[in-house]
């Protein structure tokens, strides 16, 4: 594959990934307001992984299109970051996962939409949009968790504990990156740090949450070292391309 | 989706004995529901019609929420990126439906704590399709096109009912209907023309759902008591069988064009009634399911009062957060 096609493959399996996740929220959600919610962020996700990975097939150019790409990998082909295939947990943990994920996703889209040569722009374009939505809501939801009964304020601290550890994953710049970064093709994570980390701490002190203390960041997700749980993940996700090879739904 | 109004086997914890009406006040409401005009919340009405509404649209709404679970059943497992933001954005229509129809049920003075009470005690019903299991992707094609389509033919004649809240939302939730029942006919139509492992899988969904899909409509008219009270009050505006009849008579050649069998012997077509003559359908089954015993209905209870119970922190959390707010508010 192509670096552009690489770089596309992983925003597409970042989308997925997560979109899959909280579709598992459907028709369990804590109220149905929530159920909403959720499975909209799920749609919003789900409709980007279906542009990206059409565009990383498009780009490699071998027959394959965004199905074949999300219904016929391994584990070690997704190069997804390995915060969103985290399970849901309680709907704290879900919580905290959007929370951290939408304000990085965010950022990064706002990046990429100004990358006038970059082919992902248009979409960039429609998902800084999406994002910022995914962003406001998680984050009002992270204050009032944090800041509603003793119960829920100690949920939201063992769920933003469970994903701090994989925050650092999410702005790691390796060689594609870097390289596509200088002609101008792909955002410079790094840069996103500071405002990330800003916005972060504004929201947990709205919150009256404390961050998480520093946890050795885990990581490896880019280059297919993932956690035990996206295989089941993809087992069922799969399940039917693999059952029926060749069939058309 | 649809429910049956179910009181004849199963009284909602909502009700309470019936009492004497000043008659100058019933006799202008039967007129006015009588010239079709709208009744609206601040309306006079007598109790025995609030109360049937109460229980017909939070039956309704019931069935939105439960019918989510079904569906929901496989959107994990949905067999390409497009069947899957398809399936997500039909069951997050139900969703949408049972929170119009909770508020629909609240402007007659039913709060949607209590509703969804009476459901997770088993004292209010939802429509007895839920309680059937969804054991194959052909299962979303055939509950879009018979369960929906089934839907479509009870919910049309509402958007005429009687009371305006019900009627508006009936408006929105037909559309929204219509697009679901497109989108399971397209699933068969690609299960159809695919592989015979596909075709099969059709069959198998259509021989399972054809009968329970007309129950929905609920039991035959002659045990049907309530029906004609439901009619003079346009709370109901045809018949169990009326509507029944047109459905097989709608859903028959489009079986035909999928190039699927109807599972029912009996089926043919009467030249004379210019429709569809069918078999008896097990009644016995019916009320069983609707009394709580259908198959999966264990397991639809269990999973709606997991989400409600975990779910409790949740919204205790929202309301204590959004009185502490308030109570800054007001220090400020």
């Amino acid at each position: 594959m192509s670096p552009i096609a690489r770089y596309a493959l992983r925003l597409g399996d970042d989308a997925l990934i997560l979109g899959q996740r909280l579709g598992e929220w459907t028709g369990h959600a804590p109220s149905l307001e929530l159920d909403l919610a959720l499975a909209n962020f799920a749609l919003d996700l789900i409709g980007q992984a279906t542009y990206l990975l059409g565009q990383a097939a498009a780009e490699e150019g071998k027959g394959r299109d965004g199905d074949s790409l999300a219904f016929h990998r391994d584990v070690f082909d997704f190069c997804n970051c390995l915060m969103v295939e985290q399970p849901n947990g309680d709907f704290a943990r879900t919580i905290a996962r959007q929370m951290l994920f939408s304000t990085f996703q965010n950022a990064f889209y706002e990046a990429l939409s100004g990358l006038t040569a970059s082919p992902l722009a248009p979409l960039a374009q429609k998902a800084k949009k999406e994002t910022a939505y995914h962003a406001r809501f998680a984050q009002d939801w992270v204050v009032r968790l944090g800041d509603g009964t003793p119960e829920s304020a100690a949920r939201m601290a063992e769920g933003l504990a469970w994903h701090w550890r994989f925050v650092d994953e999410l702005f790691e710049m390796d060689g594609l990156e870097q390289d596509l970064c200088a002609a101008g093709l792909a955002v410079d994570k790094a840069k996103l740090r500071p405002a990330f980390d800003a916005r972060v701490a504004e929201v947990l002190a709205q919150a009256k949450v404390q961050a998480p203390a520093a946890h050795r960041p885990v990581s490896g997700g880019r280059k297919g070292n993932h956690s035990e749980h996206l295989g089941h993940l993809l087992a069922q996700m799969q399940f039917l391309p693999r059952a029926y090879p060749g069939a058309v739904w | 989706m649809y429910t049956t109004d179910l009181s004849r086997v199963g009284k909602s914890g909502l009700e309470a004995p019936a009492r004497v009406e000043p008659a100058a006040l019933l006799e202008k409401f039967e007129a006015r529901v009588a010239a079709d005009d709208f009744i609206e919340p601040k309306d006079w009405m007598p109790e025995a019609y609030r109360r049937t509404l109460i229980r017909q649209i939070s039956q309704h709404a019931h069935s939105e929420i439960v019918g989510m679970l079904p569906e929901g059943n496989w959107i994990s497992r949905a067999p390409s990126l497009r069947r899957k933001a398809v399936l997500l954005a039909k069951v997050q229509d139900e969703a949408g439906h049972g929170l119009y129809l909770y508020c629909a049920a609240e402007t007659l003075g039913a709060s949607r704590d209590e509703m969804t009470e009476a459901l997770l005690a088993g004292r209010a019903k939802y429509s007895t399709i839920f309680n059937y299991p969804t054991l194959t992707w052909a299962d979303m094609g055939a509950i879009g096109w018979l369960v929906d389509g089934a839907a479509i033919m009870n919910q049309v004649p509402l958007q005429r009912t009687s009371y305006g809240p019900y009627a508006r939302a009936m408006v929105r939730i037909c559309k929204e209907e219509s697009f679901h029942q497109r989108q399971g006919y397209e699933i068969m139509m690609a299960m159809c023309a695919g592989s015979p492992a596909q075709k099969r899988m059709a069959q198998d969904a259509l021989d399972r759902w054809w009968a329970p899909a007309l129950m929905m409509f609920g039991p035959p008219d002659e045990n049907s008591p309530n029906t004609a009270q439901s009619i003079r009050w346009r709370i109901k505006r045809e018949t169990n069988d009326e509507l029944r009849q047109r459905f097989v008579d709608a859903t028959v050649p489009q079986a035909q064009a999928l190039g699927l069998t109807i599972p029912d012997p009996d089926l043919r077509w009467n030249e004379a009634k210019g429709g569809y003559d069918f078999g008896a359908l097990d009644w016995e089954e019916f009320y069983a399911v609707v009394r709580g015993e259908g198959q999966v209905a264990k397991e639809r209870m269990e999973a709606r009062r997991k989400a409600w119970e975990d779910g409790a922190w949740v919204r205790d959390a929202a309301i204590a957060h959004s009185a502490k707010r308030a109570k800054a508010a007001e220090a400020a």
